[in-house]
């Protein structure tokens, strides 16, 4: 018999879009007003946070809507905004300043609805207000810094083997390593070699100057240039969490760039301060052989640089690195016994070890302090990336009274700094400076107006479609407008599903959009049956005909339709990529319902039966 | 059942198709002759710079606060209305030596002093470098995209129907980019996403219309190329009238109601619809025509497809 769908296939097509209708339903429940609590270094949101929070609160008079400890942090859920802003306060000061306690907005989603993995769609920061940031890793810097390690690798390792050169210097080329003889020149060469595969090198002699040329390979550079940008990542996110921001997004784009978005942060220079800010320390010995006088006129010794004081005047220091930032683990500001601001500082275990160690050999030797910062210097490189000027000063000179363990505290900052240095330190440095090459704020209302808009839109072309298929198609206007509606739905649980999914502006476009492409698969398929029965074919043959005709027409049509939204997803970043997923989801799932869940409507209503004529 | 066309054999729509080509050429000619002249507007997305939006609590004196643009940071500001009377926008150029904060700033005090109650909706700062990686990728996205579609119609079709397919795309394309030209209608990320719709839109009323040639190839034993190509637009017309009806509907409800952030998108969609359905019929048909198409192209190759003996799980 024509036109019967197997009971599998009607039940399939039910199943399909109660699942999706099903995933769809968290976004009609809106946003609770919470509190987000998230533990930042050496602290821990446990069940006792919990309860202790819950007292809190409770004590002051606020009624919480719902608790939940998930995956370290808690979300406190609270009745509206005047509670969520007392009950910020409360818990922040309960908690101190071992946690960042932050406004949110949460789904107000069903627990039953929750477990099953249940969420509304995630809404773009063009709809609901913030900033977005996109930043650039100077990847030079990174190089520079991982030459400068080389060349102290290089210097200790041919001591070591007692190979004797002449210098080691970076240039242009890369670093060069002079020699008296020839002989030597390849004994090291050899040797070097033998020592690890980073680096290329060649023998660049010429007459007497006899010189080992040794150039960073490009999978050496490569992998310098990951780990930054991987290492940076890292680093921008435990500053982000320092914001105290709800639900930030620190993501890679590309080689050399990173997306950080803020929603609901409309401070944007606090918070650009703190995430660009490349302030670190480093540790090195003064040089105390050096003549500060002649080093001040350029005669610099080699293995040392000439550097400032803050306070003024100059200090000439070796050039190796006794401590990097690297290994700070905590870092707090506080005042010392004459009311000067310190920072008091953590190091990690191996930190700690080296720390010792250097302490030990040089008590009695001044040691510096050296803060280094990258500022923007408001020029621009010629391919129009920004120009970062890099600021060095030594903050202190300290001597080494005795052998230092993993606390100790620097001096030699204003208040403000040593706030800001201890702020950035706890958050780990930037292993190269970055610089912002793209901002973006949207205001809240601005957010809500754009939902406004998309909804508006929606409305009246919905209406009008629907309208026309109705008056147009009849019965099978009504069916094909069930597709419709059926196919939206589909397209907001599919959206709410996907883990990734964003929506945005361009992405409530891209619904409107698939509203109206969407019909295109039943009027294919509707033209078809009208022509088939015009051509004189019975009621079930030209349903069956219809459909089977006009199935690789609607087919070819989508695919090339997804063809150029996958390039639009693979190309496009932020607004776009958000507009391409909409209108890949679209067109799936408004084939599906074209083709399969129409059908199954058609068959259950005409299939089987001795139809006359049809209301198409 | 009532019909918005009720055609008794086919039209003749090819009858016109030499002059009307000639009139697609004159206008592809236009086009490029305008964005190599006068270019194209481009936004804040592909050049770089800082765009400020505020509103004010009444309607704004732009006369005023563009005059007041004086301080060398924010000279040359570019101040317009951006939907409504009470929202001003004000475009700045990326310049040495500036910050954008600054630039911001300056702006934002200028305008203070016109009202107090001023609010700073967005601000949107692209650096140059940015912009223009951003226009090379979007160049990019347009070309892959016809390459793909061009192998992708190539293989299901015929090489003719294909290389008529990517010149119709490739006509629509420069046809929207000439009117955006001539306007010098603002063209940032939301209209470039928009052109490629259109691609994808254009292609779609495209392949309906080749799908039915070469159903009508095997159908119609007589008949010359053109009498196929003809009834098939025929048939096909009713099918094209209401998903171009539809889409423009959703379209206009977008442009009209969808705020002026996505203006852009919404108008090169409105243009691409229309100049799509236009050219499936004139461009991809006729050029097919032209370069020989006829029966025996379209006779399906004997290939003993996998599963081709199994049960289809479509209808």
């Amino acid at each position: 018999m024509l036109n019967k769908y197997p009971m599998w296939k009607n039940i399939m097509v039910v199943l399909v879009i109660a699942v999706g209708g099903f995933y769809a339903l968290p976004n009609l429940f809106g946003e609770d007003h919470a509190v987000q609590v998230v533990a930042t270094r050496g602290a821990d949101v446990t069940a006792t946070t919990q309860s202790n929070v819950t007292e809190a609160l409770t004590a002051k008079g606020i009624g919480i809507k719902r608790s939940e400890l998930e995956n370290g942090q808690l979300l406190v859920r609270v009745a509206n905004a005047e509670d969520q802003l007392t009950a910020k306060e409360a818990i922040a000061d309960l908690l101190g300043d071992k946690y960042t306690v932050a406004l949110n907005l949460a789904p107000a989603t069903p627990e039953w609805l929750e477990s099953v993995g249940g969420s509304p769609m995630k809404l773009g920061l063009d709809l609901r207000g913030g900033v977005h940031f996109l930043m650039e890793v100077d990847m030079s810097e990174a190089i520079r810094k991982m030459e400068e390690a080389k060349i102290a690798d290089f210097r200790s390792q041919l001591r070591e083997e007692r190979i004797r050169y002449a210098g080691v210097h970076r240039t242009v080329r890369g670093i060069e390593i002079k020699f008296r003889d020839a002989e030597t020149l390849s004994q090291a060469e050899r040797f070097l070699k033998s020592r690890g595969n980073d680096m290329v090198f060649s023998d660049i002699s010429s007459g007497d100057n006899v010189v080992l040329l040794a150039v960073m390979s490009e999978a050496y550079l490569k992998q310098i240039k990951e780990e930054a940008l991987l290492q940076n990542i890292t680093t921008i996110r435990n500053r982000v969490n320092e914001l105290g921001v709800a639900e930030p997004v620190v993501q890679r784009q590309g080689a050399e760039r990173i997306i950080v978005e803020l929603p609901g942060v409309q401070d944007t220079a606090r918070a650009k301060e703190i995430l660009g800010a490349t302030a670190s320390i480093e540790f090195h010995m003064v040089d105390e052989k050096a003549d500060v006088a002649a080093a001040a006129n350029g005669r610099v010794p080699a293995g040392s640089e000439l550097y400032q004081r803050r306070e003024g005047g100059p200090v000439v220091l070796k050039k190796e690195v006794m401590l990097t930032g690297d290994h700070i683990t905590g870092a707090q500001p506080s005042f010392d016994e004459y009311s000067r601001p310190q920072v008091a500082i953590q190091l990690d275990a191996k930190g700690g070890e080296i720390f010792s160690n250097v302490t030990k050999d040089n008590i009695g030797k001044p040691m510096a302090t050296l803060f280094i910062e990258y500022k923007d210097s408001g020029e621009r490189n010629p391919d129009g990336s920004v120009k970062m000027r890099k600021i060095e000063e030594v903050i202190s000179v300290a001597t080494i009274q005795a052998r230092l363990g993993r606390n100790f505290v620097i001096t030699g900052l204003t208040h403000s700094e040593s706030q800001n240095l201890a702020l950035l330190l706890r958050a780990g440095a930037l292993i190269a400076p970055v610089s912002i090459v793209e901002e973006r704020t949207i205001g809240p209302s601005l957010g809500a107006e754009n939902i406004e808009n998309g909804l508006q839109a929606m409305i009246w072309g919905m209406a009008v479609v629907l309208a026309f298929m109705l008056v147009y198609y009849r019965a099978f206007g009504v069916i094909a407008n069930l597709a419709l509606c059926a196919n939206l739905i589909m397209v907001v649980g599919v959206m709410s599903m996907i883990p990734g999914a964003v929506l945005t502006l361009p992405g409530i476009a891209g619904m409107v959009l698939t509203v109206g492409m969407a019909v295109d698969g039943n009027v294919l398929i509707y033209e078809r049956i009208r022509e088939e029965l015009r051509a004189g074919r019975s009621v079930q043959q030209a349903i069956h005909e219809g459909y089977g005709n006009a199935l690789s027409t609607i087919a070819d049509a989508n695919i090339t339709t997804f063809i150029t939204a996958l390039i639009l997803f693979a190309v496009g970043t932020g607004a776009v990529k958000g507009f391409a997923v909409t209108l890949m989801i679209g067109i799936a799932t408004s084939m599906f319902t074209a083709i399969v869940g129409t059908r199954a409507i058609v068959n259950a209503l005409w299939g089987g039966k001795r139809v006359k004529k049809l209301s198409i | 059942m009532f019909q918005l066309l009720d055609i008794k054999g086919s039209i003749n729509f090819l009858k016109h198709a030499l002059p009307i080509s000639i009139l697609s050429a004159i206008l592809v000619v236009g086009s490029l002759v305008s964005l190599a002249t006068r270019g194209i507007n481009w936004g804040l997305d592909f050049t770089g710079g800082t765009v400020v939006e505020m509103e004010f609590s009444k309607p704004a004196n732009l006369e005023t606060l563009r005059n007041s643009m004086t301080e060398p940071e924010v000279a040359g500001a570019v101040v317009q209305n951006f939907g409504s009377s009470r929202d001003v926008l004000v475009r700045l150029q990326v310049r040495d030596g500036v910050k954008s904060d600054d630039q911001v700033r300056i702006v934002m005090a200028e305008a203070k002093k016109l009202d107090a109650d001023v609010t700073q909706k967005r601000v949107e700062f692209v650096g140059p470098q940015v912009g223009k990686e951003l226009a090379e990728q979007g160049g990019l996205a347009v070309l892959v995209a016809l390459i793909c579609i061009l192998i992708y119609v190539s293989f299901r079709f015929e090489w003719r129907l294909a290389a008529g397919s990517v010149a119709a795309l490739a006509h629509d394309v420069i046809v929207t980019l000439g009117v955006f030209s001539v306007l010098q209608l603002e063209f940032d990320l939301t209209v470039l996403a928009g052109l490629l719709t259109v691609v994808g839109y254009s292609l779609n009323d495209t392949i309906v219309v080749f799908d039915r040639i070469r159903e009508n190839f095997l159908k119609m034993r007589k008949g010359s190329p053109e009498e196929v190509v003809n009834t098939s637009i025929t048939q096909t017309m009713s099918r094209t009238i209401i998903t171009t009806g539809t889409t423009l509907i959703t379209v206009v409800a977008l442009f009209l109601k969808g705020g002026t952030l996505i203006h852009g998108f919404a108008t090169a969609l409105l243009l691409g619809i229309v100049v799509g359905t236009y050219s499936s019929i004139y461009v991809a048909s006729y050029l097919a025509i032209r370069l020989g198409i006829n029966r025996e192209h379209m006779m399906p190759v004997e290939v003993e497809k996998e599963g081709a003996d199994q049960p289809s799980i479509m209808p």
